[in-house]
Parts: structure tokens; sequence; C-alpha cells
């Protein structure tokens, strides 16, 4: 039988879940016995080649390419897994919801005390660049997610858990610490 | 300005439980409680500035900006609306050029959304300036606006004058009782002061016996045993305290304010039954803010008690039975309602409930014993002193002794007060209210059930389905869902005090999913996941308010769930309703780009 395959991406997101990832250690070749990467900056394909069975999404979606990424990843992903706290509720890119985009613009075009430079006022209208959203969503807010793995970033033993239990069709072993933080 | 800050602080003796009290007084000679007052109150009563700023934040009736030398508080209950709300709100708007939520013509008229005011039988109804203006029209709107124009106090600018003691000199108001129904019991004749005069030849003890022997259960909705409280109450040491609950804040209940304009006397008299019963010394009637167009009369006939020596010091020339009665207003907070954060705000304070244990019983009003009983469970009492616990016990039903007075509203014709035996059935009720076609009855305002027609057949009665005492008639061409469920989680929303994250933030959630199934994105599951959730708001909250916020949308689920069903898309089963063209309008139009989808 051919190998699960993966995929992987980061969306509204710092990267630490990737990162998180990384911190298998030495479990990564482990990973690859397991597994076959697809899209992924893992392995830097950059558009989906076949279908995957588990894309795992890192970050919430900000602006309109995050929405086209994450719709992509449905399409192409049998299961889709919410990684971390800003794919699951927004996170800290969300600290500006509630706040409208327009005032939010403004303090990073216009107004803020680092503008700087922008002594004309212009605000970034390129069509080559992605809209920004009214407010950061969680991505269960745009397409179906299957999975959600708490945590900022969630650690590597529970990244490891989780996809070695979806691969292996084990039950996921979820102890106290790695799901409770304070 | 600083001296009548300080004069009003005075008034209260400095003293930081009468905070309620001081804020209302600021608020009603200035219009608004700034910085700068709350400073000086902070420094006048020995609180820290957040202390002040926690209780006058909490209420919806105390504002930090002017509210205008005239504020409108429009009600926007659903009975409201269904007596056509919208209109008169629109008139308002129109006449003043400003919307709900803002100051207008300068600064001089305010016009604000309010929770039920307890006029569900007059909608729509407005309070301005503490008075009250029932059965608006936008013609009415219209005669409204143009005197406060011209600046006319607002108790010459009504234009009826109600029934009863409505129209005495120290009421003088718009509103109508609307007695539909005496009953036995609470509105019977009967001697002032002839039950208070027999208690005084009884011990304590035989008092509390008699409440207990008559199994008289609470009114104001949980229901407990009134006589068993006070054997409670008396099982801790003193001073011990009565407080009468007349918050009445449950969307669609107005009977107390019935009970407060033509029966003050019996009340005043259950109060002094229960202090002889509890050896309490002091009473508080918490009376909420909506009703304050009672104030004058309410203590002028405090006073006329007290000269007939049925309050005051030696009741009744008994030596020793001294009792006094304060009334606190409350200032528009329906979780004020529940017994404990009643008390919390009697001391001054948020509105917040306690966690139980300690019961109020135990340790209440400034840490001593409280009862907290309901206006009617109160009159109730001298009735029972009057005429004997078994003339009582017979009526009703077994678990549910005597009669209940409900407050009956919505598509009706003959909506007011009925006093009803316990254990009428809903359709009865429903023929004598004059009714046709109804789709549904909420029962026990929107903590309560909602039910259609097949359960009409059932009981008003703590065995089958109780009541604090409000019904509202839901008829045939209203939508359930659109014009009530909404509306009652709209209020919970507001009126959580915040503590329990749960009921601050599940019932927004449920909310914001009931609103995706309206505009069509609804799968099956949402309607899983909302009982699912409901279920756990009933045991992860701390009081009532949030063990019942769910109840709107978990009753409907389960008594019309047809109508859930007809708004969503059965062949699909995720939708998040995402529209990418909606959530980049803003920003696409603030930098001027044409979005490209
Ligand atoms: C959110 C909430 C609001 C309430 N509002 C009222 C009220 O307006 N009037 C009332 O009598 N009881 C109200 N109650 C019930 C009181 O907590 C308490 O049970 C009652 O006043 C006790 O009096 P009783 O035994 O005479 O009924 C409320 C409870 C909750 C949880
Ligand atoms: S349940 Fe709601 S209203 Fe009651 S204490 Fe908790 S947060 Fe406050």
């Amino acid at each position: 039988m051919s190998k699960p395959i993966v995929a992987t991406t980061s969306l509204a997101g710092c990267f630490g879940c990737h990162m998180s990832l990384l911190d298998i250690d030495e479990r990564i070749l482990e990973l690859f016995q397991l597994v076959e990467f697809n899209k992924s900056p893992i392995d830097d394909i950059k558009t989906f080649t076949k279908q995957c069975d588990i894309g795992l999404i890192e970050g919430g979606c900000c602006n309109s390419e995050n929405i086209h990424v994450l719709k992509d990843f449905r399409k192409n992903c049998k299961i889709i897994v919410s990684v971390g706290e800003c794919a699951i509720m927004g996170g800290l890119p969300a600290l500006r919801n509630g706040i409208p985009v327009k005032e939010c613009l403004a303090e990073a075009y216009l107004d803020g005390p680092t503008v700087g430079n922008n002594t004309e006022g212009i605000l970034p209208n390129n069509e080559e660049l992605p809209m920004i959203l009214d407010r950061v969503y969680p991505c269960h807010e745009v397409v179906k997610v299957d999975y959600h793995l708490p945590g900022c970033p969630p650690r590597a033993d529970l990244i490891w858990e989780a996809l070695v239990a979806l691969v292996t069709g084990n039950e996921l072993k979820l102890p106290y610490e790695v799901v409770k933080f304070d | 300005m600083r001296t009548t800050v300080k004069t009003i602080i005075e008034k209260y003796n400095n003293d930081k439980t009468r905070l309620m009290d001081i804020l209302m007084d600021i608020q009603n000679n200035f219009g608004f409680i700034s910085d700068k007052f709350v400073e000086v109150i902070a420094r006048e009563t020995g609180l820290s500035i957040v202390d002040v700023e926690q209780t006058l934040t909490f209420y919806h009736f105390f504002s930090k900006k002017p509210v205008g030398e005239y504020a409108v508080y429009l009600n926007n209950s659903v009975v409201a609306n269904m007596k056509g709300r919208a209109a008169v709100a629109k008139a308002f708007e129109e006449e003043l050029g400003c919307k709900f939520g803002n100051l207008c013509d300068d600064g001089k008229i305010g016009l604000y959304n309010t929770a039920c005011i307890g006029m569900s039988d007059q909608e729509p109804a407005a309070i301005i300036n503490d008075t009250v203006f029932t059965s608006l029209t936008p013609l009415k709107v219209k005669g409204i606006v143009q005197q406060m124009r011209e600046g006319k106090k607002v108790t010459e600018m009504i234009d009826v004058i109600g029934d009863g003691n409505n129209s005495s000199p120290l009421i003088n108001s718009m509103v109508f009782n609307n007695i539909r129904k005496e009953g036995p019991v609470l509105f019977s004749e009967y001697e002032v002061g002839a039950a208070v005069k027999k208690v005084t030849e009884m011990t304590p003890n035989e008092v509390v016996d008699e409440v207990k022997s008559s199994y008289l259960r609470g009114r104001g909705g949980a229901g407990f045993p009134t006589g068993l409280k006070w054997e409670f109450c008396r099982k801790s040491e003193g001073p011990r305290y009565i407080h009468c609950n007349a918050d009445e804040g449950e969307p669609g209940t107005f009977k107390e304010r019935v009970i407060l304009t033509e029966l003050p006397k019996l009340l005043f008299e259950g109060m002094a039954i229960a202090a002889y019963a509890l050896d309490a010394k002091e009473g508080i009637i918490y009376l909420r803010g909506e009703y304050k167009y009672l104030k004058n009369y309410l203590e002028a006939v405090l006073e006329e008690m007290k000269t007939a020596n049925l309050l005051g010091e030696n009741i009744c020339g008994k030596k020793g039975f001294d009792f006094e009665i304060r009334i606190q207003f409350g200032a528009g907070a329906y979780v004020c309602g529940e017994e404990s954060a009643l008390i919390e705000s009697a001391e001054g304070k948020r509105g917040e409930p306690r966690n139980r244990p300690p019961f109020p019983v135990q340790k209440g009003y400034l840490g001593m014993p409280t009862v907290v009983n309901n206006v009617e469970t109160i009159c109730t009492v001298v009735k029972i002193i009057n005429n004997g616990a078994d003339w009582f016990s017979m009526m009703g039903s077994h678990e549910s002794t005597g009669t209940k007075l409900i407050s009956v509203s919505g598509d009706c014709d003959f909506p007011g007060v009925y006093a009803i035996e316990w254990g009428m059935r809903i359709r009865d009720l429903l023929e004598i209210a004059g009714t046709e076609d109804v789709l549904a009855v909420q029962i026990g305002g929107p903590s309560g059930v909602c039910i259609g027609s097949k359960e009409f057949k059932r009981t008003i009665s703590f065995e089958d389905i109780p009541t604090g005492g409000a019904i509202t008639i839901i008829g045939k061409d209203r939508d359930i869902i659109k014009d009530v469920v909404v509306n009652y989680m709209d209020f919970f929303i507001d009126e959580s005090c915040g503590s329990c994250v749960p009921c601050r933030a599940i019932t927004v959630l449920m909310r914001n999913k009931l609103q995706k199934i309206i505009d069509g994105n609804g799968v099956m599951n949402d309607l899983d996941d909302l009982v699912d959730w409901g279920a756990k708001m009933k045991i992860a909250n701390r009081c009532g308010l949030g063990q019942t916020a769910a109840n709107p949308i978990l009753t409907t689920l389960e008594n019309f769930r047809e109508k859930y069903e007809a708004l969503i898309d059965k062949d699909s089963d995720y939708n998040t309703g995402f529209d990418l063209e909606k959530a980049v309008a803003d920003s696409c139009a603030y930098v001027d780009r044409v979005p490209n989808l």
C-alpha cells in the first residue's frame, strides 16, 4: 500500500507550528518512512501535484490569499487539521478583530509612529496583492475542519502523536498536560 | 456642582453601601456621572475609584456620558415588537433626525433601547425621565417630541390617566391595571392591619408554622417553600433582614406593578409579618428602576402605615416589635432579580450573583441572614394569616397550593393580570384571555418554555409547567425564530453579568449560530450543536440566568423543530456561510481598489 500523503501550509501564522513539527527531532526520519509529503514548506512543493490524505493548517485567514489556499487544501485533502491557536481561533492576528479594518490600515500605513517615509499616504492597493479581510477568521469558519490540535504552538509530541494516530488509525492519547495549559 | 454631589453623598451618610442611591441621585441631577464625580464619590465614601466605576458601569440607567435633558427609553421586548414598536421607533428617529443609541437635538433628547419595562399589556411603551408612556403610536410620538422640544415637563405630557390608584395625585400615570380576574386571595376584601395584629398575639415560631402548613411556595419563579425558608433563616444568628424582591425583570411580567399600585399596604403588612417571624428590624424592597414613577406614592403609603402603628416602633402596641422598610431602587439590570445579586446591589455593588452556599438565609445582606421573597409571596402570607393555612391549601393543586397571579400579554384580546388557581389548563387560560389561532405560548418569560398547541392541555403548576407569572401568547402569523427566539437570546446576552464563561460566551455563540441558520447557511449538524451547547449551559453556570439562557432555543427546538429544519439545506453537511466578497468589501473600498475575487 502506498504511504499516506500529507500537505501543510501556514496561513496567517508565524510558522511556529511548523517549527514545532520540526521539533520532533530525529523522529522526522521515522515520519518520512510513514508518510509522503506533497505541497508543503517541508519539501518546498508549491502546488498540489496529487490528491492528499491529510492537510495540516497553521494560522487563520486574514486575507484573500489565505482563503484561496485553505479552500484549495479542502479540495485536495481528505482530512483537514487546524494546527494551533491561530488556525483554531485566529490567535494573535485576531487581536485586530473588533477594530474596523479601515482603522487598522490607517494605523499601519498612515498614522502609526513607524510609518516614516509614506509621506504621500499611499495605501497598498495593487491588484497583485491579497485583499485584507474585515477580520481574521479561524479556519473552520471558512471550510469544514475535521480535527483541531490545540496549543501555541501545539507541542511536537502532540503533533507527532496525532499524525501517527491518524496514519495508523489508532486512538490518540491526550494526556492532561498536552491539552491543558494553565 | 461639586457641592451638590457632596450634599447628595452626605444625604446617605457617606455610606458606601448606599452607592446605588448616590449614583441615582447624581444621574438624575446632572444627567450623567462624570469621572470627576466618581472621584468625589470614592473619596467621600472611602471606596476606590474602580469600585465606584464597577457599580456605575454595570447598570443600564447610569451613564458616564450625558443622556439628554429628556432620556427616552423605548422598550424593545418581543411583545413591544408585536404591538408596533418598529413604527414608533421609526417615528422617534424621523422626528428627531437621529438614531437610537444617540443624543439628538444638540444633546437635548436621547433615544435608547431598553429591556421590558413591565408594561406588556399596554405596549409599545417608553420611559422618559421616570414617567411612563404607554400604548404609543407614531402620531403620539410626534406630539411627545414636539413637547420635549418646547421644554415641557414630562409629567405634564401624558394625555390619558390610568385606572385605580394610577389616577391618584401621587402616581398620576397613564398606566392601566388591567386586572382581568381577581381571584379569591390577593384582591379579595380584607382589613388592613388585622393580620399583623394577629401575629403579635402569636410567637414567631407559630407564625412560621402557619406559613409552613399552608404549603405556600415562592412566587418569584423558583418555588421554594416560604415557611421553610423562614425557618432556615431563623436558625442563623441575627440581625436578620427581610428583602422583598420587586425587581420584576422577566420580560412579559407586570403583576408586581399592579400589586404595588393597588395593594401596597398588603405588601408592607406582609413584610412586617415576615419581620416579626424572623425577628428582623429592617427590610428592603428592591424595586426595579423602571417603576420609579411609584416612588412618591409608595413612600407616602409607608408613612401612612407608620402613623397607623403598622410599621415603625412597637408595632400594634407590641413592645420591641420595631420594623422599618426602605425602598432600594434598581437601575436596569435583570440579573438583580436573582436573590444574591439583589443583595449585592442593595449593598451598592455590581449585581453579580454570589456563589452558594452560603445561601442568603445564612449569609445575606451585609453578611447577615436574609430572606428574599417575591412581592406576591409576601402579600399572600397576609391572607394566609387572616384566613388560615387550611383555607389556603384547599385551593390549587397538591404541590402548588393557592392562587397565582399571571401576567398575560401578546396576541390576545384581554391582556392583563389574572389571578388563577394553580392547576389551570393553558387552554382554558387562552380562552378567557381571548385568543384565536395561537401558534405558541411562552410560559415564564424567556427563561421559561415555549410550547405549541399539542401541550395546551398541560397545567400551570409546579407539578407540570411552573411559572413566575409571565405568559406571552404568540399568534399564528408570527415567525417564532425571528420574532421571538432572537429577541430573547439578545436579551440574555445583554443581561448576563459576565462572571461565568459559558453564560458570557456560549450564549453569543448560540445566537451567532441561530443567525447562521436564519441566513440560510445552517446544516443539520448546527441543530445538534445547539442542543449540545444548551445542555452545557444548564450545568456550567452559576445562576439561573445562565442556566436558562439557552431555553429560548432549546424549547423551540423541542417543540417547533420543523421551523428550524425548514431553514436548513439538508443536502449540505457543512456550510460556514463565509462570503469572501463581503469580507473584503471594507478594506478594498478604503484602499480604493476593485476586488478581484
Ligand atoms: C436571573 C434571575 C432573575 C430573577 N428575577 C426575579 C424577579 O424579578 N422577582 C422575583 O421575585 N424573583 C426573581 N428571581 C428569583 C429569585 O432569585 C428568588 O428565587 C426569589 O426572589 C425568591 O422569592 P420567592 O421564594 O418568594 O419566590 C430571579 C432569578 C434569577 C436567576
Ligand atoms: S450565569 Fe450568567 S448572570 Fe449568572 S452569575 Fe454566571 S455570568 Fe452572571
